[in-house]
């Protein structure tokens, strides 16, 4: 009976069904994360001391053109209206003008993402499968010798940073054996799809970078099945190994793997920054690295706003993902 | 822990405290860990002492750009024309310096608002981990160029950097450690007895939480020397004339068709260091108790 009465409790109160309730819970608190980091970017980019103008232009400008540029940067404003002259432009999608190219930042931004968002895709797709078949040998063959190799392997290449591989894969394929283009040039304007050989040393530092974590992660999942009592039982059975890991510990296991993707690509929105300088590929990574050279604020802070945007993007989407992949957690949310 | 015995009823009797303890012994089991504790031991060396062996000044011209190396020059000489050895002598400290910097001033903010939150779950909590959440969802690298961007680069914009970007997760990793210990009955009897809350939190806290603590020190370790290297590498972190590895490899990069040990050197320094760091401190955490690698903190 006390079923029913909570059934009943329940029914009343739902206004919306439970997943979409969740949906909405989570785009909310991701727009809200979105407005927090705006607000850290602009505060680490305009609201620092030190007069910004000076520092775009040098301290050898002159007087009238540092004022001019505070002019057109809207520096001499309080700070709250600063703010929200960039959000409010923010959401209509205005992103301001780059102070170098005296270009929209919307344009630089249009250009560039595309060519990061194939690197990023690619790697992705190299990525995800290399470090779970990995993870996966290595994790059935535990204390074998396959189990340290890789494990040594992934432990180094953790460790190394991503310029370092890079620099290491241009010596040996580029200037050793000369296979491949050393930097990523192709004709503005082309897609780097077109010239698929500028995309195999950057997608190949990134992979190297990447997969370690991953590799660990999903080793450590499926020592965890093999742990279980439902696979203990299944031995018990006297099912034959193979068929206990093929229909027992693969499949169970391949529930973090949503989260393997969700890291690596989160990993990746920092990871192509270096690495697309590395290689002079022409993504958003190398123009935010030049454009915070430059002192471009405005470059820097459209482009920053991409790269937010896009990682608690993805942190939302897996979450999505992950909750109707296992339909446990459908209640529980 | 005297403290203990006053407000212990009976059947109070929680699982005496872990203290911090290395098992040194256990820890370096394998020849890895046995090799990378002397590795880097001698690493730490190299780059604090290693200029007083140098043949020649870091900044000095010594010879045409891009020498091979020879007699005297061991490895060649860099795009200007200065001493490649030397440099790599040289170039170690300010990795060693700014990444110790920057994750000793981590810890001190992280230990403190993760006390804090774990000891004190009301309002001040719930804002201080909403604000580590906000910095949580923002890449570690794209915050310190996007502090470069507003500061300038330069030593001190990096060590804050770093800094900011550690403290999240180590106030997360704290607080929940703090959670569990803040049941006890010491930290109950301590908060009876009145005592302040600076000695509850450093004292009677601390050190029972040193072993997750201490476990999640040795990545943090690894990825603040990932940092410092990258930011330098792309010439956002101190400034071009300072000798330093990473600064090293990116300006001899395009020379690497013809002299390549002006890359290679320096390139390898660093990759030694990190991956010797890294071995390390898996190594630590796995003697200090953590399962396995699911906790490995990623970057």
């Amino acid at each position: 009976m006390s079923i029913t009465i909570n059934a009943g409790r329940l029914e009343r109160r739902r206004l919306l069904p439970p997943l979409v309730a969740y949906v909405l819970r989570r785009v909310c608190i991701g727009f809200i994360l979105v407005v927090a980091v705006s607000i850290l970017v602009f505060l680490c980019t305009q609201a620092l001391p030190g007069d910004t103008a000076s520092a775009i232009i040098g301290r050898s400008g002159s007087e009238e053109a540092k004022a001019r540029l505070r002019e057109q940067l809207g520096l001499n404003e309080p700070l709250l209206s600063q703010y929200w002259t960039w959000f409010s432009g923010l959401l209509r999608g205005d992103l301001g003008t780059a102070v170098g190219s005296r270009q929209p930042v919307s344009e630089f931004l249009g250009k560039r993402m595309p060519n990061s968002l194939i690197l990023g895709g690619l790697t992705l797709i190299v990525t995800v499968p290399t470090s779970i078949a990995l993870g996966i040998w290595s994790g059935i063959r535990k204390d074998r010798l396959a189990d340290h190799l890789i494990g040594g392997a992934t432990l180094g290449f953790i460790a190394l940073p991503e310029f370092v591989t890079g620099t290491f894969l241009i010596s040996l394929f580029a200037i050793r054996f000369d296979v491949l283009p050393p930097i990523s040039l192709f004709p503005p304007g082309e897609s780097p799809l077109a010239h698929p050989d500028v995309l195999v040393l950057p997608v190949m530092t990134l992979l190297l970078a990447g997969m370690a974590y991953n590799v660990r992660m999903v080793r450590a999942g499926v020592i965890d099945t093999l742990d279980t009592e439902y696979v203990q039982m299944a031995r018990l059975n006297g099912i034959p190994e193979q068929r206990v890991i093929r229909k027992h510990v693969l499949r169970n296991s391949m529930a973090p793997t949503v989260q393997v993707i969700a890291l690596t690509a989160q990993w990746l929105l920092g990871g192509v920054v270096v690495v697309e300088t590395v290689f002079q590929y022409p993504g958003l990574g190398d123009g935010l690295v030049k454009a915070v050279a430059a002192r471009d604020i405005p470059l820097v802070q459209g482009t920053a706003m991409v790269f937010a945007v896009l990682y608690i993007g993805v942190n939302i989407v897996a979450d999505l993902v992950i909750v109707l992949l296992i339909p446990k957690l459908r209640t529980a949310a | 822990m005297t403290s203990v015995d006053l407000a212990r009823s009976p059947d109070d009797v929680a699982p005496a405290p872990r203290r911090f303890r290395l098992r040194w012994p256990s820890m370096a089991r394998t020849p890895l860990v046995k090799l990378s504790l002397v590795g880097l031991l001698v690493l730490i060396l190299i780059a604090l002492f290693g200029r007083y062996a140098a043949p020649y000044s870091p900044t000095a011209l010594e010879s045409v750009p891009y020498s091979p190396p020879s007699r005297h020059f061991l490895l060649g000489t860099d795009f200007l024309g200065r001493d490649v050895l030397s440099r790599v002598l040289y170039g170690g400290r300010s990795v060693l310096v700014v990444a110790g910097t920057a994750t000793t001033l981590a810890y001190v903010f992280g230990l403190t608002i993760g006390l804090l939150s774990g000891f004190n779950r009301s309002w001040l909590d719930a804002t201080l981990m909403r604000t580590m959440d906000v910095l949580l969802a923002f890449p570690p690298i794209l915050f310190i160029l996007v502090l470069a961007a507003g500061a300038g680069a330069g030593a001190t914009m990096l060590i804050v950097g770093i800094a900011v970007v550690h403290v999240p997760s180590i106030a997360r990793v704290v607080r929940a450690a703090a959670l569990d210990v803040s049941v006890h009955g010491y930290v109950e009897a301590a908060v009876a007895r009145g005592d302040a809350t600076r000695h509850i939190l450093f004292r009677e806290m601390l050190p029972n939480i040193s072993s997750p603590v201490a476990a999640d020190l040795g990545p943090r370790v690894t990825i603040s020397i990932l940092l410092v290297a990258g930011v330098n590498f792309l010439g956002l972190g101190l400034a071009p004339p300072s000798p330093d590895w990473a600064i090293a490899v990116a300006e001899n990069r395009s020379g690497l068709g013809i002299q390549v040990w002006a890359v290679l050197g320096p390139a390898a320094m660093i990759a030694a260091l990190t991956f010797v760091t890294n071995v390390v401190a898996d190594a630590t955490a796995r003697s200090l108790g953590r399962n396995e690698t699911r906790e490995a903190t990623p970057l």
